[in-house]
């Protein structure tokens, strides 16, 4: 069993107090918790301070471009079904630059695990607003106020029927580490939202703006109810729910594709005993 | 023997069904044949043609005249009457059309009524022209009788009979009004294989151990995933519709990380989309093969038609400095194998390889006795199973003579596999010290470039060995050029080069074609484009500046008997 030590990467160049930490502990101690060999599993990340992330571990890594995690995840895990594919990005990164990739992802149920680092903020480019930028909040770039609605990112993926749906809290680590768990031990598309205070340029959703909202979703809460599970997304403002909002066991897309239904496609050898026959088509 | 057919109609008509199973047929009694396709961008109305010439030589080309025209529409009759040679025919519905012609070149046949009544429906109106069209190149039905059979086996008997029935009652009423075919048909030799730009391209990546190919539909790349899709099956590849191109490469890119062949494919609006993609397969090495179907810009531009204007774009977009290879086939023939060189390449130097093509190739069909399975390559370089699990140790990136690192597949060993868009050291980790930075582009770029340059086939050469006029041209104007240098040879020494490996650069090394061009009077650049790229990439590339330049930017191809026109003035103004 790998101990949380055997996913210690590089030195990580967060700002210090960055709500980044403590996931990052976050997902070690979940992963170490499920046995995931660093060799098991692939990080695919993007572009902004959350995406730095697998860095910062030890696992199979693919640091690709800004708003593209998702595309990246679905071609690796399309092609390699035995490897699990952890998603992770920034709200500006998935939910900006991204977003057309995240429906139709979501559309899709690839079984891929996404993790959202939502500080309500960009950070590696320094405090513009970002999709999940409360209206009116005034930034550099937004000298009179964000105008544009803040993206509900919960409530998007309910609307469709995203296969598991989450919000985690950067300071509240055992709980998050529980829903990371919980996201990789499910069959199919997971979005888990967390709300994560960015020291540096968000000064309004601090953790201590969070920490007053968040409450845990209760333990009899009903993930399958979708129209319960709606009503539960669009709660923010003074209480803010973190836990499993809703969860939809559908088939995977891996398992709907049948040339992939006996083995993986990588573990498939190129069989060229046929073009003889395909030729012939042409006759 | 030289016969061109034009098939003309409204989009929805079938104009492609009775090209295509003519094309079949021809092929199938062993003539050389070439088609190609002007459409429409909708998918009914309008005017729409397929033209058809076939021979007992070669042909590699479309000519100017038609010798039988179809004419499904009125329009057919209006704008391509004036193109039917010296013994020609234009065969149509007069009823149907409402439209009598009491010229003596026109043939009424009531395709629709005879449909109606022999097949039991107007829609097999087509097969009753296709009859009809072999009645009067005197050719039988036995041929197109298989062709019916195999393409209706699934429908049924009843659905076979009545389509026999139909194209029998098309081919009798020729031979019934005792017109006398102004064709003698060559004898029947083997049987060819008759396949188009896109298919090749799709053979080539399927004959090449492709597993995954993603794109968005843009006409005139469909065709490829159309392909590749219909053989999912039997071959264990993946076919996903992206939701956006952006999404396309970044899936094959995923895939190709994740350890299989991956490719993906669009026209230029589409690769446009590509473009950060492009750079990101330059910077994290990882293998990517991508078809660009060209039709004219810019924007949305002539959706289905033809144009070579985006050689430039291929070789230079997306930002950075990276190696790449483009290839640009002539034929069907070129495609598949360029395709299957595209893999390898990709494969072996871990980069992206570009095959350019553009409408008029992707939809044009030609003959061949056969492609030759023996000159398919397939070399897997990727590190699996023992060989990477016995590694003490593994980076992805490591730095090595010839900047070339053995590409690990995930998760085959306890070596994890790291890459980064961000620049990176040799594990793949982000960092942005100036050292390393030059190293990592020294190892990604300019350690690969000398091998991946000797890869590079120097341009085919045809024609007179020692030529006074040289006419070059790149991509899918090689059978036209081919013929063009035919026709203009019998008083002329002209000779033609053509360059379908372009990038890198082909070197002098192994055919000093510089040296032909340098001792010719005359050389000529034909592109279809506005603004001569190849041309440009010439004189970029080598100092040599051509003398003279073909330009057409119509949206339409080439035509032989204009091209060669066209050749011919400039050499006569010498």
């Amino acid at each position: 069993m790998p101990s949380s030590e055997d996913y210690k990467g590089r030195t990580p160049a967060w700002c210090p107090g960055c709500g980044n930490f403590s996931i990052l502990g976050a997902y070690k101690h979940a992963l170490a918790e499920l046995g995931l060999e660093p060799h098991q599993f692939t990080i695919v990340s993007g572009i902004g301070q959350a995406a730095k992330l697998p860095h910062y571990l030890r696992c199979n890594t693919f640091n690709g471009l800004h708003g593209r995690t998702l595309p990246v995840a679905t071609g690796i895990r399309l092609s390699n079904h035995d490897m699990s594919v952890i998603a992770v990005a920034g709200d500006g990164d998935c939910y900006g630059e991204g977003g057309n990739h995240l429906i139709h992802t979501m559309r899709r149920n690839v079984n891929v695990k996404l993790f959202v680092h939502d500080n309500q903020i960009y950070g590696l480019t320094k405090g513009q607003a970002s999709p999940t930028s409360m209206e009116g909040i005034k930034t550099k770039n937004q000298p009179a106020g964000v105008f544009s609605g803040q993206l509900n990112p919960m409530a998007l993926a309910v609307a469709l029927d995203c296969s598991f749906v989450a919000r985690g809290f950067a300071g509240d680590a055992e709980h998050l580490k529980g829903l990371i768990k919980d996201a990789l031990n499910h069959k199919g598309f997971s979005l888990v939202d967390i709300l994560q205070p960015c020291v540096t340029f968000n000064k309004i959703n601090t953790y201590e703006w969070y920490s007053r909202r968040v409450y845990h979703i209760e333990p009899d809460y009903n993930p399958e109810d979708r129209i319960r599970a709606f009503e539960r997304a669009l709660e923010w403002g003074d209480r803010i729910p973190i836990g499993v909002i809703y969860r939809h066991h559908r088939p995977i897309y891996e398992d709907r594709i049948p040339v992939i239904r006996n083995s993986p496609l990588v573990k498939q050898p190129f069989d060229s005993s046929r073009l003889e026959i395909t030729l012939q088509e042409f006759y | 023997m030289d016969i061109s057919i034009k098939i003309g109609g409204e989009a929805g008509q079938g104009i492609q069904t009775i090209g295509g199973t003519l094309a079949s047929v021809f092929a199938r009694t062993g003539y050389h044949v070439f088609t190609h396709q002007d459409y429409e961008s909708r998918v009914r109305g309008g005017h729409n043609f397929f033209q058809i010439r076939f021979s007992d030589a070669p042909v590699m080309s479309s000519r100017d005249k038609i010798d039988i025209l179809v004419a499904m529409d009125r329009e057919s009759i209006l704008v391509h009457e004036k193109e039917l040679s010296e013994y020609g025919w234009i065969i149509y519905d007069a009823a149907a059309l409402k439209q009598k012609h009491d010229n003596p070149r026109f043939l009424d046949i009531p395709f629709v009524d005879l449909s109606v009544e022999h097949g039991g429906s107007r829609i097999m109106a087509g097969t009753v022209a296709v009859g009809a069209v072999l009645g009067l190149a005197g050719m039988t039905l036995d041929v197109l009788v298989d062709i019916i059979t195999a393409a209706f086996g699934k429908k049924g008997e009843d659905i076979i009979r009545a389509n026999i029935a139909a194209a029998t009652v098309g081919h009798a009423y020729i031979v019934k009004q005792s017109m006398q075919s102004p064709f003698s048909p060559a004898g029947p030799s083997r049987p060819k294989m008759l396949i188009a730009g896109n298919d090749a391209i799709g053979l080539g990546a399927v004959a090449s151990g492709c597993k995954f190919y993603a794109a968005y539909p843009m006409t005139p790349s469909t065709g490829i995933m159309n392909y590749i899709a219909g053989k999912g099956e039997d071959y264990g590849i993946i076919v996903e519709q992206a939701e956006d191109e952006i999404a396309a490469i970044n899936m094959a890119l995923g895939a190709s990380y994740a350890g299989v062949r991956a490719m993906t494919g669009s026209s230029g609006g589409g690769f446009a989309l590509m473009v950060e993609g492009l750079s990101l397969s330059g910077m994290t090495e990882t293998p990517v093969v991508i078809a660009l179907a060209q039709r004219p810009g810019p924007a949305t531009g002539l959706p289905t038609r033809t144009e070579q204007g985006e050689l430039q774009f291929a070789l230079y977009t997306a930002h950075g400095e990276f190696p790449r290879a483009v290839f640009a086939p002539g034929t069907p023939e070129q495609a598949f194998h360029l395709t299957n060189k595209a893999f390898d390449i990709a494969e072996k130097y871990q980069i992206p390889v570009i095959i350019l093509t553009d409408q008029y190739l992707a939809d044009s069909q030609w003959t061949f006795d056969g492609f030759d399975l023996e000159k398919i390559s397939y070399t897997d370089y990727r590190l699996r199973g023992d060989a990477f699990r016995e590694l003490s140790g593994y980076k992805r990136h490591a730095f090595t003579d010839d900047g070339i690192t053995p590409m690990g597949v995930p998760g085959e060993a306890g070596h994890p596999v790291v890459t980064d868009s961000d620049e990176h050291d040799e594990e793949g980790h982000i960092v942005e010290d100036a050292g390393t930075r030059i190293k990592m582009m020294n190892k990604r770029l300019f350690r690969k470039l000398p091998a991946l340059a000797r890869e590079i086939a120097p341009p085919v050469f045809y024609g007179d060995a020692e030529p006074e006029i040289v006419i070059a041209g790149w991509g899918s104007t090689y059978g036209i050029m081919k013929e063009a240098v035919d026709i203009l040879s019998g008083d002329k020494k002209i000779a033609m080069f053509h360059f379908s490996e372009i990038y890198p650069f082909p070197s002098t090394d192994r055919f000093d074609y510089l040296k032909l061009l340098g001792n010719a009077k005359l050389s000529i650049c034909i592109e279809n484009n506005a603004t001569g790229q190849f041309a440009r990439l010439m004189r970029t590339e080598t100092g040599y500046e051509f003398d003279q330049r073909i330009n057409r930017y119509d949206g339409r191809p080439f035509l032989l008997e204009q091209l060669a026109g066209e050749i011919d003035a400039i050499i006569g103004r010498l």
